[in-house]
């Protein structure tokens, strides 16, 4: 089954990227934006039926590589 | 003096790290980075580049990498293990030494040659030093040395702070901090100080008449005190 894991940067990491991407679509006139932060998706096919073993395995995934934890959360969602 | 370079697929200062330490009296073996056994040594280096591309967080498939196992039990036996520039990356994606390299605070790709302050010469890479200001050469995008509040307070604590960006004065000004490193932080230890990972690269400041002299220093310095 397919596993989605969303990494995002904890709250208090700069995220420079986030800004300049907030800048210019604040210059293609959307304005109404209070703040962007950038992060990244990872779709995960798991040899796996059992949606919370599969959900396990991306968990240790994201613990192990997929994120650092000293900069990082992760949030994994059940796709398919 | 035996030491070992480690290259990664995307490795391109690992020549130059080899050229360094033979020059100042070391017997250097390139390692493979799919090998299993480090041989025999006294120094093991991660050099700089661009290891598997940089992909997912710079440093973080290489320090998953099969001679990375040996490279961790040989670092926690007390062996000496330097990463320089993604060799840092590698090691700080490892765990052996703490914190993190974020991007760039301005995004900019960084390339020019700084001055750092050694905080702490009660270790192998600077013991016997006689001089506290250096000035090498740093080349990287992700280089802004990141680290929690309860992280910094232990790295303060235990003296792993290894250099610091400054000026030719020796003053450590957020003006002179070239990427947005915490406390321009440049480089740090582990906390036994056998584990040393930085941004500027000593082996590109071996010759005067290409750079300048202060990696020869200390490289000089380094097989002293490994001696």
């Amino acid at each position: 089954m397919k596993v989605s894991a969303i990494i995002t940067l904890k709250k208090d990491v700069l995220d420079p990227q986030g800004k300049v991407i907030h800048q210019a679509l604040d210059g293609m006139g959307f304005e109404n934006i209070s703040e962007i932060r950038q992060g990244k998706y990872f779709e995960i096919d798991v040899n796996e039926n059992d949606p919370n073993k599969a959900k396990a395995v991306v968990e240790e995934m994201c613990k192990k590589l997929l994120a650092n934890l000293v900069i990082e959360n992760f949030k994994i969602i059940e796709t398919q | 003096m035996k030491s070992s370079v480690i290259t990664f697929p995307g490795s391109n200062c690992d020549r130059d790290m080899d050229v360094a330490l033979k020059k100042f009296g070391f017997t250097n073996k390139m390692v493979w980075h799919d090998d299993n056994e480090l041989p025999n040594s006294d120094l093991v280096v991660l050099p700089g580049g661009f290891s598997y591309g940089d992909y997912l967080r710079c440093g973080s498939m290489a320090s998953k990498s099969k001679i990375m196992r040996s490279v961790i039990n040989f670092a926690k036996s007390g062996g000496l293990v330097m990463g320089i520039c993604n060799g840092f990356q590698i090691l700080v994606e490892t765990g052996l030494v703490p914190g993190v390299l974020l991007r760039n605070k301005y995004l900019e790709f960084i390339c020019k040659n700084v001055f750092v302050k050694l905080d702490n010469k009660e270790n192998a890479y600077f013991k016997n030093l006689n001089k506290d200001i250096l000035e090498f050469h740093i080349a990287h995008n992700e280089g802004n040395y990141f680290c929690t509040k309860d992280q910094l307070k232990e790295i303060k604590d235990n003296n792993q702070i290894a250099i610091y960006y400054c000026n030719k004065e020796g003053k450590i000004e957020d003006q002179y901090n070239p990427n947005g490193s915490i406390k321009n932080i440049a480089g740090i230890f582990n906390k036994e100080k056998n584990v040393l990972g930085m941004m500027p690269h000593p082996e590109r400041m071996i010759d005067q008449s290409l750079s300048g002299e202060d990696g020869s220093i200390f490289f000089k310095n380094l097989i002293n005190n490994i001696k």
